[in-house]
């Protein structure tokens, strides 16, 4: 496969500088040198405080790692669930081609997305229970939307004539999926997985309200104690993980996209 | 070598009876009553005006298009009671977008059938190369490319190879070389009649243009509305005599010409030997059509026509070629020649 790829980079030129280009770009290599700057920056910051025993019982690495955990497991677990109900059902509702359905099924996610997470959070919570579970709940029906969406119109983009020119050499629907539409379609589902695990590490501060932990602990106390910097170490830690996940995503979006495209 | 490999498949008898495909919600059927009997080997073009249904007919044969009713067999055997996609498998089929898949190389694309019938990788691997070099494209250098770095030209001959990969009896070809520039299509149906002359596979080929089907075609069917058959003869036969006015319509301007393109010079009665003058000079294979283009070039006076090893074996004039084709054709043969 390597020794193909670059055989593809020596005989089409353009294309090569333009991947190269596309691999040194300033977005591959500078969001991670402003995440490392913005963390050492506040790292020194902190350790230029004198700080009290209320802002040392969160200013420390046992509390922090935990709550960046639980926010990361959070986010991931609800992204996975996002991937694992979105994507068949995106499918499915590419072969259906009734207008009603796709209204219904869109209408359903949207509700999802417009809702306040932080309502709809809390009213699960009333009714059912407090904690993770009820967390994952409200990130999932938040995030489902654009995964949704993506995977249909990833699909519905996939040029009819290759699936005339797939079915016309006797492949069958099953293979078609699998062998074109899919892989056709991967860059766009793979963006809207990339927008729904962002949404996720953004919403998933507000599991705090409801005890399920995450780093809207240390942004929720620092308001409610007035001690900025436990306020400001848990804003900055959240930027930088939407920012580290959205990088990544970013990558894979590009190891992932057909080569040949 | 194995044993597909080794001689291609000689092509299959298609007959169509009767078959008509309307669609639900539309008054008049798309395409009614349609019978056919294509001979093993044949090339057939279907031509008519867009919308005419004769892309509609052709995708009926693979069931791309399911018939409403009718009968159509391949070698007596009830196309409609196979499996759609066993059926296909044995079918090539180029459309004219091509439809190469963009994530796959092309030695991908060409292995997408070998594969559905679970060939093995060194027969698959084996074919993709023979296939290559049949359409002209080395495969040291385009198996491991993608079809976005190819020409319109190359792209289509792989479709082409693609279509082959299997060795079908039945190809079907809608507009194949319709996206391409003259220079390259031209090129592509010279290469296309030299691959069909080796491989005499039963072709049904869809096209609007006239001259393409004169050009390709062993039969022509002249199809309007409803896919309907207004004529349906060799090239020559419907350039001399078209049977209704829909059919001279399409057949258009210098008829005569385009007739003398379809015979070689051969044909006609030769005149006494006369020297080559000013390099004017047509070969014995030569068309009419290019010894007629050479007298306009002498001013008339009579050519010299050359075997295949340059000597002069007689002569011909404008009168001797009218005789091919019947004297009351040469006033309009002659006004088509000048521009």
């Amino acid at each position: 496969m390597t020794v193909q790829a670059s055989r593809d980079l020596a005989t089409a030129f353009g294309t090569a500088s333009n991947r190269r280009g596309r691999y040194f770009s300033f977005k591959r290599i500078g969001t991670p040198v402003v995440i490392v700057v913005v963390l050492l920056a506040l790292y020194w910051w902190l350790s230029t405080l004198a700080l009290d025993s209320i802002e040392l019982r969160t200013l420390n690495w046992d509390y922090l790692l935990e709550r960046t955990f639980e926010h990361l497991r959070l986010t991931v677990v609800a992204s996975a669930i996002v991937a694992v109900l979105a994507i068949p059902a995106g499918i499915a509702l590419s072969r259906i081609h009734s207008r009603a359905v796709h209204a219904i099924v869109f209408g359903i996610a949207n509700v999802g997305q417009s809702t306040p997470a932080i309502g709809l959070v809390i009213l699960l919570a009333i009714v059912w229970k407090l904690g993770f579970e009820v967390a994952l709940v409200g990130l999932v029906a938040y995030s489902i939307l654009p995964v949704l969406r993506n995977t249909l119109v990833g699909l519905q983009q996939v040029d009819s004539n290759l699936t005339e020119a797939a079915r016309g050499m006797g492949m069958r629907p099953l293979q078609v999926l699998a062998q074109i539409e899919l892989p056709l379609a991967i860059p766009v589902i793979v963006a809207g997985l990339r927008t729904a695990l962002v949404f996720c590490v953004g919403v998933a501060t507000v599991a705090t309200f409801i005890n399920a932990g995450g780093l809207g602990d240390m942004i929720v106390n620092g308001l409610k104690l007035q001690r900025w910097p436990v306020l400001i170490t848990g804003a900055v830690v959240v930027s930088c993980i939407a920012l580290t996940i959205d990088w990544l995503a970013g990558l894979a979006e590009d190891l992932l996209k057909p080569k040949g495209l | 070598m194995s044993e597909t490999n080794s001689r291609p498949a000689a092509g299959a008898r298609i007959v169509l009876r009767d078959v008509t495909k309307t669609y639900p919600g539309q008054a008049g059927p798309a395409v009614d009553s349609f019978s056919m009997d294509i001979a093993p080997g044949e090339l057939i073009m279907f031509v008519g005006p867009s919308g005419c249904g004769k892309t509609t007919t052709m995708k009926m044969i693979n069931r791309i298009i399911e018939p409403t009713s009718g009968s159509i067999t391949i070698d007596g055997e009830d196309v409609l009671s196979l499996d759609p996609n066993e059926l296909r498998r044995r079918i090539g089929y180029v459309i004219q977008q091509i439809g190469l898949f963009p994530h796959m190389t092309i030695a991908e694309n060409i292995s997408v059938v070998p594969k559905l019938l679970s060939w093995d990788k060194k027969r698959t691997r084996d074919r993709v190369e023979e296939l290559l070099a049949v359409v002209e494209l080395d495969p040291k250098t385009y198996a491991a490319r993608y079809p976005r770095q190819l020409s319109g030209g190359q792209q289509q001959r792989v479709g082409v190879a693609r279509a082959l990969a299997a060795d079908p009896p039945v190809m079907l070809m809608d507009e194949p070389f319709g996206a391409t520039d003259p220079i390259t299509r031209e090129k592509l149906q010279t290469e296309f009649l030299r691959l069909q002359e080796k491989l005499s596979k039963t072709i049904v080929f869809v096209t609007h243009d006239f001259d393409e089907a004169v050009r390709l075609g062993d039969r022509i069917a002249v199809l309007s509305e409803r896919s309907q058959i207004e004529q349906f003869d060799t090239p020559a036969n419907i350039l001399a005599n078209p049977a209704n006015d829909y059919v001279s319509q399409f057949v258009g301007h210098g008829a005569a010409l385009k007739r003398l393109g379809l015979i070689p010079v051969n044909q006609a009665t030769l005149g006494p030997a006369v020297p080559v003058r000013g390099a004017i000079e047509v070969g014995i294979n030569d068309s009419l059509r290019n010894a007629l283009d050479l007298l306009v070039l002498s001013g008339g006076t009579p050519v010299a026509v050359v075997d295949a090893h340059g000597r002069v074996v007689g002569s011909i004039d404008i009168e001797r070629i009218s005789a091919v084709l019947g004297a009351e054709i040469v006033p309009s043969a002659l006004t088509g020649a000048r521009p």
